[in-house]
């Protein structure tokens, strides 16, 4: 039987706590800014000896994904963590890291990128990586944050997927705030997680193997399209380990997580830590007879289109919001996943989008009351804009 | 915004200590069965620019990650701030201004002019007998516990002297907690 234990952690101590139960083979870091109290935490663990890690300090992001890739390669349970700037230093490995199918599992702290500089809250960095080939999953709070990175763990290894796996978490708003968070004992996790049978590793001296060789227009396309089929892989695989983890935790999880949607006529769609924020504001409008609902996503690589359109089969008016922003498109990536969802549809929402909170602008319980609001125009087939910005100064 | 939530403002600066009141006390609350939050406001962090922490204490389960905006509590760790800072803002009148000052309560209430409860602790005073240093943040936590009793009074003892005895060791923990002690004792509620 698990044991669950309630404690006042902030998000970033919660990532560190499931990479300690993890006791990852390697873990290769950048050890200083924009690194995150992650490895603060992490490393603290690797001195007092609570964990058998090979910490590699690196003097970049760029060379710590390279060591991952190379750990990884070898047949090592890898991971790391970043944030902003040094997920962006990687860009080269993460694709590296993807496309020779590695297992690992990498904690970023979602924050803005420079410039002009800022450190706060945003999630340019992660959604940059959108199309990297990397499975992504967002946490509204830290502890969505642990279960997510040991959940990740075994996704990533999974024979059907090996593909690395990003766990997303809002910098400081999570990252940094104290909260009450459950976690689950080690032994439980430890045979959750079970053993690390690497495929095709480098160091399998009897099987030898070649990762990164050349791969021209003779092969490279097959190459690829194997990794297409294998994030369309992880689907079934993500949902048997979310089933599987949740017999332990005692909660549910999927791709996207309704909250009051049985009979809502409009509709927020978001992730991370303003899915909280959204979810008291749907209490409070509730509370007087509104028909307002939530649905947050938990999964956005790869994108399960078909549960986004069921989900929402009942809304009339949809608000995606978007933390991050696409210049030049026809709005933030969240709303383009979600919009395109219902092309095929007979029924479809109104659906809208905000950008907000860029930088770590504050998203307050007004704003999401206004979004609330204003759908209520939406739904009243007033569209207006497509793509709206909240909490900005105009 | 209904009051299920406890909310308490610390406004202090780099190096005072709000973050780790505001911490120590959600982590006491915590123990006691409580959901918490607890988390600073950042800026560029430097010794003496002011700063703000917050700490959120509920019988539920918290979901909201906007920041405090009503607080039932307002502390001020440094009195420099009053004049420089709308210390009361969002703060109704029947919330509470915990100030560290040597000024007396009219005198405090003359410069911030707000109508609700006040109550003054010279902590700096207290911190230099006891800790032989200026930093207040825990004999301010020992006026919060006075007035507020929000948390279990030995817990937040305990909790205190666990912090800083692991961090700084058994001499800088018990000093601190003689600060928490004799603010509790000395503060007027």
């Amino acid at each position: 039987m698990a044991q669950k234990t309630k404690r006042a952690m902030t998000g970033a101590e919660c990532s560190a706590e499931a990479m300690r139960q993890v006791n990852p083979d390697v873990v290769a870091a950048y050890p200083i800014t924009p690194q995150t109290d992650i490895m603060h935490a992490f490393a603290q663990f690797v001195a007092d000896g609570t964990v058998d890690t090979d910490l590699i300090t690196v003097e970049s992001e760029h060379s710590a994904m390279s060591a991952c890739v190379g750990a990884g390669a070898a047949g090592a349970r890898t991971m790391t963590a970043t944030s902003a700037n040094g997920l962006a230093l990687m860009w080269e490995i993460i694709y590296v890291a993807s496309g020779l199918r590695i297992p690992m599992v990498m904690n970023v702290v979602n924050r803005a990128l420079s410039g002009p500089i800022n450190i706060h809250c945003d999630h340019s960095d992660s959604m940059g990586c959108r199309d990297s080939g990397w499975i992504q999953l967002y946490s509204e709070n830290g502890e969505e944050a642990y279960e997510n990175t040991l959940m990740a763990v075994k996704i990533s290894e999974h024979p059907d997927v090996l593909l690395p796996v990003m766990v997303c978490q809002d910098g400081f708003i999570t990252s940094h705030c104290v909260e009450t968070a459950e976690t689950i004992d080690d032994e439980t996790i430890k045979n959750f997680i079970g053993t690390y049978n690497p495929h095709y590793p480098l160091l399998d001296v009897d099987k030898p193997v070649t990762y990164g060789a050349l791969d021209l227009f003779d092969y490279y396309f097959e190459h690829k399209r194997q990794q297409l089929l294998a994030i369309e892989n992880s689907k079934p695989v993500i949902k048997k380990v979310f089933e599987e983890f949740g017999k332990i935790s005692g909660k549910n999880y999927d791709f996207f997580e309704s909250y009051m949607l049985e009979d809502a006529e409009r509709v927020i769609f978001c992730s991370n830590s303003s899915a909280g924020s959204a979810r008291v504001v749907v209490d409070e409008l509730r509370a007087k007879g509104e028909k307002v609902g939530l649905l947050k996503m938990r999964v956005f690589r790869p994108w399960l289109n078909e549960m986004v359109v069921e989900k929402l089969k009942n809304a009339k008016a949809v608000a995606v919001l978007d933390r991050s922003a696409s210049f030049g498109a026809i709005g933030g990536p969240l709303f383009m996943e979600v919009r395109s969802s219902f092309h095929e549809s007979a029924h479809k929402p109104s659906i809208i989008n905000y950008i907000y909170g860029l930088g770590g602008r504050e998203l307050d319980l007004d704003q999401i009351r206004k979004v609330f609001s204003e759908l209520e125009d939406v739904k009243n087939g007033n569209t207006g804009e497509l793509l709206k910005y909240l909490g900005v100064r105009e | 915004m209904s009051k299920d939530i406890f909310e308490i403002r610390f406004h202090g600066r780099g190096g005072q200590g709000a973050k780790t009141a505001a911490a120590l006390l959600a982590e006491a609350a915590m123990e006691q069965g409580k959901y918490v939050q607890s988390f600073p406001e950042y800026g560029a962090e430097r010794q003496g620019a002011p700063v703000k922490a917050f700490t959120r204490i509920s019988d539920k389960k918290i979901y909201s990650h906007a920041g405090v905006t009503n607080p039932n509590v307002v502390v001020v760790v440094d009195q420099t701030l009053i004049k420089s800072i709308p210390v009361t803002e969002g703060l109704d009148d029947d919330g509470l201004l915990i100030v560290n000052t040597t000024q007396s309560v009219d005198e405090i209430r003359k410069i911030i002019g707000f109508n609700g409860k006040i109550v003054v602790i010279d902590a700096i005073k207290i911190a230099l007998e006891e800790l032989g240093k200026a930093v207040t943040n825990t004999t301010m936590l020992g006026t919060i516990e006075k007035v507020t009793n929000i948390v279990n009074y030995d817990k937040l003892k305990e909790n205190l002297f666990n912090h800083f005895v692991h961090e700084l060791g058994q001499d800088i923990a018990t000093k601190n907690v003689n600060c928490f002690v004799r603010a509790y004792n000395e503060t007027k509620a």
